[in-house]
């Protein structure tokens, strides 16, 4: 019998495709689905208890939020009391005390308007500290990798002796480990003698000059930021490569004709003809920043004051480290919904610049 | 003859620049290398000179012997290799397979298939590791105890909890794709014209036209898997199955000489630095090649 024209046999098709098919729907489609339904239960990984059904409280228990506005200590005429600090406001505990409602909250983020004290608490302070670090990451790696990239692939595209070489060199980063690099970077941040501290003392002429980098809340989470970029700069750099050498040299020939300059030439022609791969130079750094985790694990430990506690820190923290795994699920899903999201509006505002 | 002299100076300012910022970034790896070879009061007494990152006068492999003599150094690297070596080998086959259903068979579903597979390369693995823990925690493997078949449960500390997830990799099955797609027609419509079978085409015409997205595809899963680090850190306890870079995490808090924890930091970016330079062409050309079309 002859099979039907342009059909193949279906055997074949199953033992060509089932292999990796069968590979992904175990270990990539079924964790998830296991995972979403992990959340609504208090399973760990080795506990003699059996699992049980809990419902939303993981969700409530990462996601609630409440607000408590805390007025000033007054004295005796009403007026605030102040100390060398600025107003002086109850404690915590205190204030937890007058308001039952907020048994189990601990304090995530606060503002003062006039004299009183807006305080967002929420039961797990450490989720909305972690999901602020990791935008906050993201904001800070995005613009730095993709512009040291975009500016490597410019360079490594000129017509120049030599360049394959260095695109070799910008690339090499790439190629060590993440934890191999955190490792390096760690030794070259040291406060005292690392090599940075040691170059902004020499061009600064200040001995005492260079920030404890991984051991001050406020330069702890930018220098992972900028060794990230270092690290994988290179990558994008040859994404940009790529995207650059399919503008055609026409076009650069016609611009040059009408008396542009480089720069007009830059915003004119190069920029316009790189706008797919921006995008996807974008899309791909966001979905790697916001999985920042060995960084964090080799060189401060979510620390200090948490300053680097992400997202997925937090996650692997709870459901590995304290083997919580319902709960670990939960961040993971809710993290997997915003990583969605973010690229969903990403695509909304790509087919919006379409439009135009 | 002007013209000429204002491009030779550009290219003698673009070559000045293009070093400074070559240094910037081989400067740390240089620094790991040098300091490799070094006594840690030389590191420190190096620090701030430029000799931190140059060849010095006295240079000793006694770093290197002494990694060797006091962690498991060898074993984790024979780990890490077989992991690798598997993770390539059954990676190539498995979705170069799936690829070449795909692109050069006719089913119904395949499109939605591909659009799957593309939908996958987006997720995280840190999205799956936590929810994939408990489950590699349930499934079984079968092990062979006095001359009888038994089943045990769970896959930890083990090699093939660290290959087997990892086969399957959606960005790869996409690279064979986009290859496949445009080999041309002609190619394998003459052989099955012949009576070939669908896996002679594969095996005998499309697999071996198709050496540069193997080589990506090679490189791609070789550095995945050699970098590995959250996931054994999950499931391996114990040194017995334990790879390279959890390796040298656990070697790092041990330790305090910097000198040692250098040459160890050589010892596994070495590997992955020498595949890279040997297959650096075909490395370049398909990351640029996938840059654009996605």
């Amino acid at each position: 019998m002859k099979t039907r024209l342009g059909r193949e046999n279906p055997f074949a098709v199953a033992a060509f495709a089932s292999p990796a098919l069968l590979l992904f729907v175990l270990f990539v489609v079924l964790p998830m689905l296991l995972a979403a339904g992990a959340t609504m239960t208090n399973h760990r990984l080795m506990s003699p208890e059996p699992t049980r059904y809990v419902g939303l409280d993981n969700y409530r228990r990462l996601l609630a939020l409440n607000v408590a506005v805390v007025e000033p200590v007054r004295d005796a005429q009403g007026a605030a009391v102040r100390d060398e600090e600025g107003v002086r406001y109850p404690t915590w505990r205190q204030v937890r005390k007058d308001k039952p409602a907020l048994e189990g909250y601990r304090p995530a983020f606060q503002i003062d308007i006039g004299e009183s004290r807006v305080v967002l608490a929420a039961t797990d302070p450490l989720f909305y500290r972690s999901l602020i670090n990791t935008f906050l990451f993201a904001a800070l790696v995005l613009p730095l990798q993709c512009g040291v990239a975009l500016g490597l692939a410019i360079l490594v595209n000129q017509k120049i002796r030599g360049r394959v070489f260095f695109r070799t060199v910008y690339f090499a980063p790439v190629v060590t480990s993440m934890v191999v690099a955190s490792i390096v970077w760690a030794f070259m941040l040291n406060t005292d003698r690392g090599m940075l501290n040691e170059l902004l003392r020499g061009l600064l002429h200040d001995p005492n000059a260079g920030p404890d980098w991984l051991g001050d809340s406020r330069y702890a989470l930018p220098a992972i930021a900028l060794m990230s970029a270092w690290q994988g700069a290179g990558f994008q750099m040859l994404v940009f490569l790529a995207g650059l050498q399919s503008i055609s040299h026409e076009l650069y020939e016609a611009a040059t004709l009408m008396g542009a300059n480089a720069w007009q030439r830059f915003v004119h022609v190069t920029l316009p003809g790189l706008r797919n791969t921006i995008i996807f130079v974008l899309v791909s750094t966001t979905l790697l920043a916001f999985g920042l985790f060995t960084q964090v694990d080799v060189m401060t430990s979510g620390g200090p004051l948490d300053s680097t506690t992400t997202v997925v820190y937090h996650a692997v923290r709870s459901g590995f480290k304290e083997q919580d795994v319902g709960y670990g699920s939960t961040i993971t899903l809710v993290f997997f919904v915003i990583v969605l999201a973010l690229s969903a509006l990403q695509r909304m505002l790509v087919s919006k610049g379409d439009a135009k | 003859m002007n013209v000429k002299m204002s491009r030779t100076l550009r290219d003698i300012a673009l070559f000045i620049g293009m070093s400074a910022i070559g240094i910037v970034f081989i400067a740390p790896l240089l620094f790991m290398f040098v300091s490799s070879f070094k006594s840690d009061n030389a590191i420190f007494a190096d620090l701030n000179k430029l000799s931190a990152y140059l060849p010095s006068a006295e240079w000793s492999m006694r770093n290197y012997t002494s990694v060797f003599e006091k962690s498991d150094l060898p074993s984790f690297l024979l780990n890490s290799t077989l992991i690798a070596a598997l993770v390539v080998v059954g990676g190539i086959i498995i979705n170069s397979m799936l690829a070449f259903s795909i692109a050069r068979m006719r089913w119904r579903g395949r499109n939605l298939v591909l659009a799957l597979v593309v939908a996958m390369v987006i997720v995280p693995f840190e999205v799956i590791a936590i929810p994939l823990l408990s489950l590699v925690a349930k499934l079984p493997w079968p092990a062979i105890e006095h001359g009888q078949l038994v089943m045990h449960t769970g896959w930890f500390n083990s090699l093939h909890v660290q290959v087997i997830p990892f086969l399957a990799n959606a960005f790869c099955v996409f690279l064979f794709y986009q290859f496949f797609r445009d080999i041309p027609p002609e190619l394998d419509e003459a052989a099955k014209m012949d009576g070939a079978g669908p896996w002679t085409v594969y095996a005998r015409i499309i697999m071996p036209n198709s050496g540069p997205v193997i080589a990506t595809a090679a490189i791609v899963l070789f550095i995945s898997a050699w970098n590995q680090y959250l996931w054994p850190i999950m499931v391996i306890q114990g040194e017995a199955f334990r790879p390279v870079q959890p390796g040298i995490q656990q070697f790092f808090g041990r330790t305090n000489s910097w000198g040692q924890i250098m040459a160890y930091a050589s010892v596994i970016t070495l590997p992955v630095l020498a595949v890279f330079l040997a297959f650096q062409r075909q490395f370049v050309a398909s990351v640029a090649g996938t840059g654009i079309k996605g």
